[in-house]
């Protein structure tokens, strides 16, 4: 045979097989994580869990019920505060403003914004809104989330716009649409299913963010659903928890860890699902 | 304003050859010395024709001649980007659509346009048809109904979908799509139809429907169709115009320009010498 096909060949197993064990090795701790923290959390798994609230120091029981409490109402204000700025945003970088040089800059600072460090934007919130507002509480720890959102929503509403293909713009502006029709009607429409999963990416994003809260939101050992008090949420709890010297308190971390991890799967999955709906069509 | 096509009127380049003489009809929409940049590439060249009412005009020419360019200054979608211009006149019942305070919307209205891929919008196919009557007209749900069948059977299409009028519109095969976008040019019940190349992505059998449609359509309204397909123009366009680099280098009645064209370029193409 000839040569240099053999060679080839041999390059291409080779390099097959490099990057099936790079794809392995990544694989492997992701299934070490998930193990790891089915095995520790489940077992913590009680009614109690969403009943109770967070233990006092030395308390043999006690749950998760203000964290987890304070957890959704943080992110759902934090989702619904940064979605609608995060579109109107994406909506002007993706149709008003596709030609305009104000794009190019708030598309650069907007991916600056995306990956800026989040202990940053927690620092950020803290010394606008947590000092002079002269405390903790639940709605400055919002905000950082939402501060953590919009970067995500903005780039994925443009992306999902500028997938909508011209021509359909072109025909709807050809029986006289005006621009701002055109965009709801038929431009949202379009790119439905990628907007909503980019809202649900966001909100897996920031389910599980803990740096933003630590100054911002603080925590709380009670029940409390008034955001101008500090609130307890699930990340700052593990962090606290997990460094305890109290095994009920490391349990409990581990729970809510699985929580998490669960909640945040969920999302992606169905984010996932609602994707491959898209392309089936 | 209604102007006789003659030779006088239609243009004072004499490479285009108007219809001269043998019918009378009225112009719906003149073109007049129209040069058109992308940037500042000269994309048009003194252009000059008519359209006369009630008619089919054909544009035929080797890609990048500016047959689609041409027509997509008709409705100003040019205008959707930016760097684009025409300069000249293009009137319509003798109002420059040219004019930068003209409502475009309204102009899209009164001139519609087909495109060459099928382009249902992702709504059911009753709203397809709705959606754009409802923008000008506030109909009772019954005579909205009403003027949704009509717009589907002039597009030769209800007998195909009037069961499933609640299906999404892409679940309709190709040529039942560009039907359907037809159907929805025709329900907001314009005066002029521009087709770019409406049935290039069509098969031979929804080609012929689209085509009978078309010779259906020009007893109401006034239209322009860009095609690649020599034979198609013969088909369906009572005049043809056949454009090259940018130019209109010759226009007149279709059989004449088939079988009798003056230019030598006109001959070359449509012989299949070159293009």
């Amino acid at each position: 045979m000839n040569p240099l096909y053999v060679a080839r060949a041999r390059t291409d197993k080779i390099i097959r097989f490099l990057c099936l064990s790079a794809a392995a090795f990544g694989l492997i701790w992701l299934g070490l994580i998930l193990f790891t923290l089915i095995s520790k959390g489940f077992a913590g798994l009680s009614l109690a869990v969403f009943t109770e609230m967070t233990p006092p120091p030395g308390s043999k029981s006690g749950g998760l019920a203000n964290a987890i409490m304070g957890s959704i109402m943080m992110t759902l204000i934090g989702v619904g505060v940064g979605t609608p700025i995060g579109m109107l945003a994406g909506t002007y970088l993706a149709e008003y403003g596709r030609h305009e040089k104000l794009s190019f800059y708030v598309r650069f600072i907007n991916d600056i914004l995306l990956s800026a460090p989040s202990i940053v934007i927690g620092l950020f919130i803290y010394g606008a809104v947590v000092v002079p507002m002269g405390g903790f509480s639940g709605f400055a720890g919002s905000l950082a989330l939402a501060v953590i959102v919009i970067p995500v929503v903005v780039r994925t509403t443009e992306d999902m716009l500028l997938l909508v293909p011209n021509q359909l713009r072109e025909a709807a502006s050809a029986l006289g649409l005006p621009r701002s029709l055109v965009i709801r009607r038929i431009a949202y429409t379009a790119a439905r299913t990628g907007l909503i999963t980019g809202i649900l990416l966001a909100t897996a994003r920031v389910a599980g963010e803990t740096a933003p809260l630590l100054f911002t939101a603080l925590s709380n050992q009670f029940w409390n659903v008034n955001l101008m008090k500090t609130m307890a949420n699930l990340p700052v709890t593990i962090n606290n928890f997990v460094q305890s010297p109290y095994d009920y308190w490391r349990q409990l971390a581990w729970t809510g860890a699985l929580l998490i991890t669960l909640a945040v799967l969920a999302l992606n999955i169905i984010a996932r699902l609602l994707g491959t709906e898209r392309k089936s069509k | 304003m209604t102007q006789q096509v003659t030779d006088l009127q239609i243009n004072t380049d004499m490479s285009a050859t108007p219809a001269s003489g043998t019918q009378v009809r009225e112009d719906k929409l003149i073109v007049r010395n129209l040069d058109f940049f992308y940037g500042e590439t000269k994309a048009l060249k003194n252009i000059n024709l008519a359209l006369a009412t009630n008619t089919v005009t054909s544009f035929i020419g080797p890609s990048g001649c500016g047959k689609s360019t041409l027509l997509r200054i008709l409705n100003r979608m040019y205008d959707l980007y930016p760097g684009q211009r025409a300069e000249g006149e293009v009137l319509l019942d003798g109002q420059n659509l040219l004019d930068p305070k003209l409502d475009l919307n309204l102009l899209r209205a009164r001139v519609g346009m087909v495109f060459q891929k099928p382009t249902p919008f992702p709504m059911t196919i009753y709203e397809n048809i709705a959606f754009g009557i409802k923008l000008y007209e506030n109909l009772s749900k019954s005579e909205l109904d009403g003027r949704v069948e009509r717009a589907l059977r002039g597009a030769a299409l209800w007998n195909e979908v009037k069961d499933k009028l609640n299906a999404s519109g892409l679940s309709l095969s190709g040529g039942q799509q560009q039907r359907l976008c037809i159907a929805r040019t025709v329900a907001i019940q314009p005066e002029v139809i521009l087709f770019d190349e409406p049935c290039s992505a069509l098969d031979p059998i929804s080609t012929a429907k689209v085509e009978e449609l078309i010779d259906e359509l020009k007893e109401k309204y006034t239209i322009a169709i860009v095609t690649h397909n020599m034979q198609q123009a013969a088909r369906v366009s009572e005049f043809t115009a056949f454009m090259y680099l940018g130019e209109l280098v010759e226009f007149g009645p279709t059989t004449r320009l088939f079988t009798a064209p003056e230019k030598r370029q006109t001959q070359d193409y449509i012989t299949g010498r070159f293009g």
